[in-house]
């Protein structure tokens, strides 16, 4: 690939990024309507859509405010922080064959290690604010993220026992036959649990619980800055599908249509997922959250990995 | 009667040397007249030395008997201090009454006898100036701790317009900001201990969790509550105070406005006092339409209930569901009375109109359609796993700890105890229905939320009934003190016209005398107190309202759990505002 080709990918992937999480305000108003018997936004625009204008607009025109008592230098640094670290695991994600921005051979591992820095965005926004609320909901963060990191990564590391390689193309390639949600079924199921965590969407968003915290970590954040959370849940939604599809469901496989337009099927039908849920369930309290996935998820994905382990060894040694 | 008798002569035994003067009320309530200095003895003694005790404070309240002219029969006093005991065993109220003499009198505190004697004692402190000796935080509780006179006093205005234009100067605006900073040292908090800073959380008066304006701090330990404390008050609009002002007629519109969600209900409990003091019977068709009404708007007050309290422990979906249930509710609720929230439909001897023609299908649609709902909205939130995560075992009162703090309705019941003013007490022709009364064991969150979700069950068998056996008649009684005069009786002469006349433009005179009402409204026992001195607006109008002591409670059964957990317990608890402030 030419140099060229390289910087057309990487245009070309923020700027469709950056429209999918402004449109998914629309689509998310809508379905939750949908679901909710409600209309939602349709008054602008056909089926409502020029609300993501609207919405964008109004963001941009908000006065740039920052609270007289945060620590102003972090308070403007953690909303970048969250858009910055999700945007960077899309590098890894390849969305079709030859388009990906960097074919990592740890491609897995940049991936946690970028999730894991996206919490620092809640902890250090809701230190900086100086609020008690924001203050509980960083707390809160900080013990979400420690309860599902551990057994975030373990759930893929049967993906990786299975591929024997932690490149997101070979894992992609090696589902050619039988996507890994059939081998993997309960990798699967941890996984999507703990992205669900990661993103901070209910019934996992303990750092704002709104009607507990009133926007928890965010409560203090206006304009832009408030949109880049925004952005940023939205991005993470976007991710965590995107990276499901990869590891479980084929990546860009699929017969008849275009692996592109297969890979975008795919992911919106996740996002749907994560906003049915937002439709449907009630939120937790933290320490339930920590306790399930201390006392629950971990050894049962400790077993998963066994499992899989032992089989692996069992199929090779048979050949 | 009986009964009654019966604890005069334990009390003159017991109370040898102090005179005890029963006084006859309308209602037939014992009420008896008691010496102030023994008054805490007594409480004591009827609370825990008699077989069948008067185990409930139900409620607690002053009268400003300056301005009263027909006395007869009742100890001279300047202010009087009215305790209304409530005996389960007995099944029935007690009502004692203490005379005091001078400007700001006072009177020993009983909140080491009855828990929850201690806000009712606030209340009467901030509204009469009556001080409580021994109280352990004496402190306005409803106006703004820079108030200055005690509104419910015979001299303090009542109307705006008797205070002079309402101006925020600088320093005014300072000074209210100031009284409303928590200092915890005033209510006995240590900021930290050896090993805890603690930090105190201010929740409210605007929080979504909080639904409506209240306040609470929170003394915290990490995400521990260890302890609280509720600010009320910014919802009271005086409706006590508005009732001395306004025609026995006018302050109909008034009640429905004290819990919001009960509609009609509140209608109910204030006419039921009225009366009774006008000594009006009630025709059997008005009584029906009430009652199918009150359950109607039960069932709407507790949908909205059951999606908050949903959402409080983060459902989004369930609220929409049931706010459109709602709708359907007052849809009907239009249809008959024009109103919706706020009906202001019931009139002094029975309602203001006949029901509309075809009524019975509105109704009859509804009660084949809901209970699928009511199928659906159990499988949706009671059934769901995190949220009984949320609610079991969560803001746990056993049942000795309920009737100690005043607790009625749905949140006893969820005690075990079977106890349903409707059923005990029957009122309005309750009698007359076939329902059963839900209750559960635990006395935790998803055990008030169980109970309430059968009640609308019980409602919706209470609406078919009147709905199958609709009985044919008058909608309004035929007494000349109902409300608006009845026109064939006038337009016969001058003297009927003059009447008729009075009877639109001042009102009716309601005969002298003491009443209360006791109804089984959407959140537990209300009251209306009503004091008439024979004149054409009320002398007193005391409230009794279920979420006060629900409120007061709060804290109590909140310690040593979550922030989180707060708000699983505010939403079981299902207070209205405007029900605690009044």
């Amino acid at each position: 690939m030419t140099v060229m080709q390289h910087v057309w990918i990487v245009l070309g992937v923020l700027f469709v990024l950056l429209n999918i999480a402004a449109g998914l305000i629309w689509l998310e108003r809508r379905m939750l309507a949908l679901w909710q018997d409600r209309l939602g936004p349709n008054r602008a625009g056909p089926f409502g859509l020029f609300i993501v204008l609207a919405d964008t607009l109004k963001l941009f025109f908000k006065e740039d405010w920052i609270p007289p008592f945060a620590d102003k230098k972090i308070f403007v640094i953690a909303p970048a922080i969250v858009v910055a670290s999700v945007l960077m695991t899309f590098v890894i994600i390849p969305f079709a064959p030859h388009i990906v921005v960097a074919d990592l051979n740890v491609g897995i591992l940049f991936f946690l290690a970028m999730s894991s820095l996206g919490v620092y965005s809640i902890v250090l926004g809701g230190w900086a604010s100086n609020n008690k609320y924001s203050l509980l909901g960083a707390l809160r963060g900080a013990s979400q993220m420690i309860s599902y990191e551990v057994f975030m990564g373990l759930s893929l590391m049967g993906v990786v026992m299975l591929t024997g390689s932690f490149n997101l193309g070979d894992i992609v390639a090696a589902q050619h036959k039988v996507w890994y949600v059939f081998t993997q079924p309960l990798g699967f199921v941890i996984f999507l649990i703990a992205g669900i965590a990661e993103t901070h969407r209910l019934p996992f968003d303990i750092p704002e619980a709104e009607s507990e915290l009133v926007a928890g970590f965010h409560a203090e954040y206006s304009g832009m800055k408030f949109g880049m959370f925004f952005i940023g849940e939205y991005l993470g939604v976007t991710m965590i599908s995107a990276m499901t599809v990869v590891l479980f469901f084929g990546g860009w496989s699929g017969p008849f249509l275009p692996p592109l337009l297969w890979f975008t099927i795919k992911t919106f039908a996740f996002i749907m997922l994560f906003i049915l849920l937002r439709a449907s369930l009630p939120r937790p309290r933290y320490d339930q959250l920590m306790e399930y996935g201390w006392k629950v998820l971990l050894p049962l994905v400790l077993i998963n990995l066994m499992a899989t382990g032992a089989i692996a060894l069992w199929l090779r040694g048979s050949h | 009667m009986h009964d009654a008798d019966n604890i005069l002569q334990h009390l003159q035994q017991r109370f040898a040397a102090d005179p005890i003067t029963e006084q006859q009320t309308v209602d037939e309530i014992l009420t008896l007249w008691v010496p102030g200095e023994r008054i805490v003895p007594m409480l004591q003694y009827l609370k825990s030395s008699i077989s069948q005790p008067y185990a409930m404070l139900y409620d607690l309240c002053g009268v400003d008997e300056r301005n009263r002219t027909k006395k007869s029969g009742i100890p001279a006093a300047d202010f009087t201090v009215v305790y209304t005991l409530y005996s389960f065993a007995r099944n029935s109220f007690l009502r004692l009454k203490v005379a005091l003499k001078g400007e700001f009198p006072n009177i020993n505190s009983s909140h080491q006898v009855y828990a929850n004697a201690n806000w009712y004692e606030r209340e009467v402190y901030d509204m009469f100036g009556i001080v409580f000796n021994g109280h352990p935080h004496l402190q306005r509780i409803l106006m703004p701790l820079t108030w200055s006179g005690h509104p419910l006093r015979k001299e303090h205005p009542a109307r705006a317009t008797e205070m002079g234009p309402f101006k925020l100067w600088e320093e005014k605006e300072v000074r209210e900001q100031d009284a409303l900073e928590f200092k915890p040292e005033e209510w006995g908090m240590r900021r930290q201990t050896d090993d805890a800073d603690f930090m105190f959380l201010n929740i409210g008066p605007q929080h979504p969790g909080t639904h409506g304006v209240l306040r609470i701090i929170l003394q915290l330990d990490g995400e521990d509550i260890v302890d609280a404390v509720p600010e009320i008050g910014f919802h009271h609009r005086g409706a006590e105070k508005m009732g001395e002002r306004q025609s026995w007629h006018t302050y109909i519109p008034y009640t429905d406005r004290v819990d919001y969600l009960g509609g009609v209900m509140n209608n109910l409990a204030y006419l039921l006092s009225v009366e009774e003091l006008a000594g009006i019977k009630i025709t059997e068709r008005a009584k029906v339409i009430r009652v199918m009404l009150c359950e109607f708007f039960r069932i709407s007050s507790h949908l909205v209930w059951f999606g908050t309290f949903a959402q409080d422990v983060g459902q989004l979906s369930p609220v929409f569901y049931m706010f459109t249930d709602r709708e359907k509710i007052f849809d009907i609720i239009e249809a008959v009375c024009g109103g919706r929230m706020h009906p202001n439909w019931f009139r002094i001897g029975g309602v203001a109109q006949d029901l509309p023609k075809g009524w019975d299908k509105l109704v009859r649609e509804f009660v084949d359609y809901f209970p699928g709902k009511l199928k659906e909205y159990h499988n949706m939130v009671i059934r769901n796993s995190l949220f009984k995560a949320r609610t079991k075992g969560i803001g746990i009162y056993s049942l000795d700890e309920a009737i100690e703090w005043g607790i009625t309705g749905a949140g006893l019941r969820a005690c075990g105890l079977e106890w349903d003013f409707r059923k005990k007490r029957p009122y309005s022709g309750y009698e007359m229905f076939d329902f059963d009364i839900p209750t559960a064991q635990n006395g935790d969150c998803f055990d008030r939320a169980v109970v309430r979700v059968e009640e609308m069950r019980q409602s919706l068998r209470i609406i078919e009934q009147c709905l199958k056996n609709m009985p044919s008649g008058e909608y309004k009684s035929d007494h000349p003190l109902t409300t608006p005069p009845i026109k064939k009786h006038t337009m016969q002469d001058i003297e009927t016209l003059i009447t008729h006349f009075l009877n639109v433009s001042w009102g009716p005179v309601i005969p002298a005398g003491e009443a209360m009402s006791c109804i089984e409204a959407t959140k537990g026992a209300n009251s209306y107190y009503m004091i008439s001195d024979g004149n054409t607006s009320p002398y007193r109008a005391r409230i009794r309202t279920p979420s006060f002591p629900h409120m007061q409670m709060v804290p109590f059964i909140s310690k040593g759990y979550t922030v989180a957990d707060l708000l699983s317990i505010l939403g079981s608890v299902d207070y209205v505002l405007a029900d605690i402030d009044r």
